[in-house]
């Protein structure tokens, strides 16, 4: 996935001189998890470069170039990270076409490595996506194969508004089902792994039906994709896994359809339960399908604490807690 | 335990020093801690002047104009009178178009005003040192910016009036304007936002190669924000073509500058620490503002990078209309205040130059306060937010994204506009 990200970055470099990366440690060193390595050599220290650590510096600087007529495509070194520059996203960047009437815009991409599964701690493995989809103006995705990331990180790039582009770091060297005793599989020996060169975009407005089924419905995005598989394939039960891949916009008519067939609904994510991006969904599907349910919705979520360390495969949800939500939603 | 020393008997209770101004309502105003030094007195610097060389000009006070009207030293040379007239015109209108938008408020034609009452000279005084292309990251207290490139008065009232043919099409709070074609970035109401993407934009111009310059704005309170110094951070780590202008007039609100740290040091004298050469000018001298802009401009397009201007001034109306200052500072502070008023000052140069007469002047003033009226007058028939006739609700739901998503498509639906 790695790859991936840092061969959109490279097309979109070369073919839009307007394109510009910048953040910690991308430039010379290439990012700590690589994604940017070799692209400051390739295209010069005025494209691609280091900033300093702020990050309300980085995403503030990113605004006025977009504002300019740049389009910059800017890291933060972790999705803990982003709240000094939460005041710049939410207000700023994600309000200058409104409150301009469209004289201004700001195209820009953040990148952001997201969720858990490394042993980071509380400040390398939480999941922000829903401060971001709260907020009008900005578009939040989150991409779960190689392929999806580098199609739609040049769709991303070629956005004409802030996107908040969530990269799950547990799947950037391969995918992760929750089994973490297991040896990780790369990419390489994975049948998601392959990337076609060149230039391609994946479009945000279109979920993902992963695992075709029929009894309940598993809306998930990121890692959780993979875990809300193995859970699937573990429970015997025969689940439609949907990957969101994109929040905001969402994709609302496959979710419901999915739903209006298998009249259940499992929602997985790994941020805390109370107040994400699933009590969304919850709510959409009972607006949407209310009388297709034949099981109350159930979410499976990060536990409402802060992210722990030693303790990390109780907190991220497991095939076992997901199991569990599909054995409950088909027994009530 | 071990690792530590012992008390000892001397030790005195620690206390928390909060400042204070040196008057309230009921006292005497009081400027005698700060040094207005002497029109004249401070030289021009050579334009790539160093950050290590600038402890002189951050420290004291740049002045052209003495109180009787006459100019003295380096920064005098080269005005054109041309240039100080049409500076004067602008700040004339800019108080003319504040007073008549102060009264409409009152009257309840609109929600919410900010004047800028005293502190005209600066964004008028820097914009005429400005070209085409270059891009304000203003506050709300520069409207001289837009006034005095001729940017439509009916425009800005429609915009303060919220109606359907205010610009921003009524979501914006009013004063928060945005003119790109006139070089002035979309006004937040969030502060300090706009310094580190002032900074970003001049970066852009750097990156491409281009001859464009920015020029960033903040007022004294709104430098203790962390986004000051990120951006003071970025421009001297990418030197990019900016004048970063702090506008010191003395108060935020109720908190005099001593809370944002005003009585530790100059504001200017901050920036010397991240190695971004500072002046600091009086802003109630038009003739100062205008020289010292164009060194600054001349500066930055010659690629030297950035430098900090701190414009002292002083804010002589409310902070809004929905404050009240005779709560919190002495009431004649404004009439005493040692650099006067830059109209005033510009004015009495003029005339004793004798580039205008006293009937002239009166004339400019009466013009001005005509083409007001006119303009009010015809703002107020398109329409007032104040009275219900503001912008469509329509235009709640355009211009979020350039491709309104679903949601917002039945949102809209919804809400039968």
């Amino acid at each position: 996935m790695i790859e991936a990200l840092r061969e959109a970055q490279d097309i979109m470099l070369e073919r839009d001189e307007d394109v510009v990366i910048y953040g910690q440690d991308v430039g010379y060193f290439g990012g700590v998890f690589r994604v940017t390595a070799g692209l400051q050599e390739k295209y010069g220290t005025s494209r691609v470069f280091d900033a300093p650590i702020s990050e309300g510096g980085i995403v503030g600087t990113a605004i006025g170039m977009a504002a300019y007529g740049l389009k910059p495509c800017i890291e933060i070194q972790f999705a803990d990270y982003i709240f000094p520059a939460y005041d710049q996203i939410t207000q700023e960047a994600a309000r200058i076409r409104y409150r301009s009437n469209g004289q201004f815009t700001c195209p820009m991409v953040i990148r952001t490595p997201t969720g858990g599964g490394i042993f980071g701690g509380q400040t390398h493995s939480q999941s922000p996506e829903a401060c971001f989809t709260h907020v009008s103006g900005v578009k939040v995705v989150i991409p779960s194969t190689p392929y999806d990331a580098k199609g739609m990180l040049i769709t991303a790039i070629e956005d004409p508004d802030p996107v908040i582009f969530l990269e799950p770091k547990r799947l950037y060297n391969g995918p992760f089902d929750g089994h973490h005793e297991k040896p990780l599989v790369p990419w390489s020996k994975h049948p998601d792994g392959h990337v076609p060169e060149g230039y391609y975009t994946v479009p945000f407005e279109k979920a993902e039906v992963r695992r075709p089924g029929a009894d309940v419905t598993v809306l998930a995005y990121g890692t959780m994709v993979y875990v809300a598989e193995a859970a699937a394939e573990e429970m015997g039960i025969d689940a439609e896994v949907l990957d969101l891949r994109s929040l905001i916009p969402l994709d609302l008519e496959t979710i419901i359809s999915s739903i209006k067939k298998t009249g259940r609904c499992v929602i997985v994510h790994e941020a805390t339960l109370t107040g994400g991006f699933g009590g969304e969904l919850a709510a959409l599907v009972q607006e949407s399908a209310f009388y297709h349910l034949e099981a109350p919705v159930l979410r499976v979520a990060g536990w409402d604490t802060p992210y722990p360390h030693a303790q990390e495969w109780a907190y991220l949800p497991s095939p076992r807690r997901v199991g569990q939500a599909l054995r409950d939603v088909m027994e009530a | 335990m071990d690792g530590h020393v012992p008390p000892t008997a001397d030790d005195v209770p620690l206390r928390l020093t909060v400042p204070e101004p040196a008057g309230r309502p009921g006292d005497a105003p009081d400027f005698s801690h700060i040094d207005f030094g002497k029109a004249g007195a401070t030289p021009k610097p050579a334009l790539d002047l160093a950050a290590a060389e600038a402890a002189p000009f951050a420290n004291s006070l740049i002045r052209v104009l003495d109180n009787d009207g006459n100019a003295h030293g380096m920064w005098a040379d080269g005005l054109e009178t041309d240039t100080l007239l049409k500076g004067l015109r602008a700040m004339v209108r800019t108080r003319a178009f504040d007073a008549r938008m102060v009264k409409a408020q009152r009257q309840g034609k609109t929600s919410f005003y900010i004047q800028c009452l005293g502190e005209e000279a600066v964004g008028v005084g820097q914009q005429l040192a400005l070209r085409q292309g270059d891009m304000n990251f203003a506050t709300y207290r520069q409207q001289g910016i837009l006034i005095v490139q001729d940017y439509p008065v009916l425009d800005l009232m429609n915009q303060i009036y919220s109606n359907e043919m205010d610009p921003l099409q009524g979501r914006q709070l009013p004063i928060l304007y945005s003119a790109k074609d006139y070089g002035f970035f979309t006004l937040s109401g969030n502060l300090a936002t706009q310094w580190p993407q002032a900074v970003g934009w001049a970066m852009a111009s750097g990156i491409k190669g281009d001859t464009k310059i920015a020029s960033a704005w903040i007022g004294d309170g709104a430098t203790a924000e962390g986004d000051w110094h990120a951006g003071m951070v970025f421009a001297s780590v990418y030197k990019p073509p900016i004048i970063l202008n702090i506008v010191n007039n003395q108060w935020a609100i109720s908190s005099f500058q001593g809370i944002a740290g005003g009585l530790s040091a100059t504001f200017a004298s901050r920036s010397l620490g991240y190695g971004v050469p500072a002046l600091r000018v009086d802003g109630n001298d038009f003739l100062a503002v205008h020289a010292v802009s164009r060194w600054a401009v001349e500066r930055a397009r010659r690629g030297y990078g950035p430098v900090l201007i701190e414009w002292l001034t002083y804010r002589k109306g409310a902070h809004s209309t929905s404050d009240d200052p005779s709560r919190y500072r002495p009431t004649e502070e404004g009439d005493v205040w040692p650099l006067g008023d830059p109209i005033h000052r510009l004015r009495d140069h003029l005339v004793k130059a004798g580039a205008l007469s006293d009937a002239d002047y009166t004339a400019m003033v009466e013009t001005a306060d005509e083409e007001m009226r006119k303009a009010e007058a015809e703002a107020e028939a398109t329409g007032l937010v104040g009275d219900g006739r503001g912008a469509s609700a329509k235009h709640i739901f355009t211009q979020v994204y350039a491709d309104p998503p679903a949601r917002l498509l039945s949102q809209r639906q919804k809400a039968g506009v």
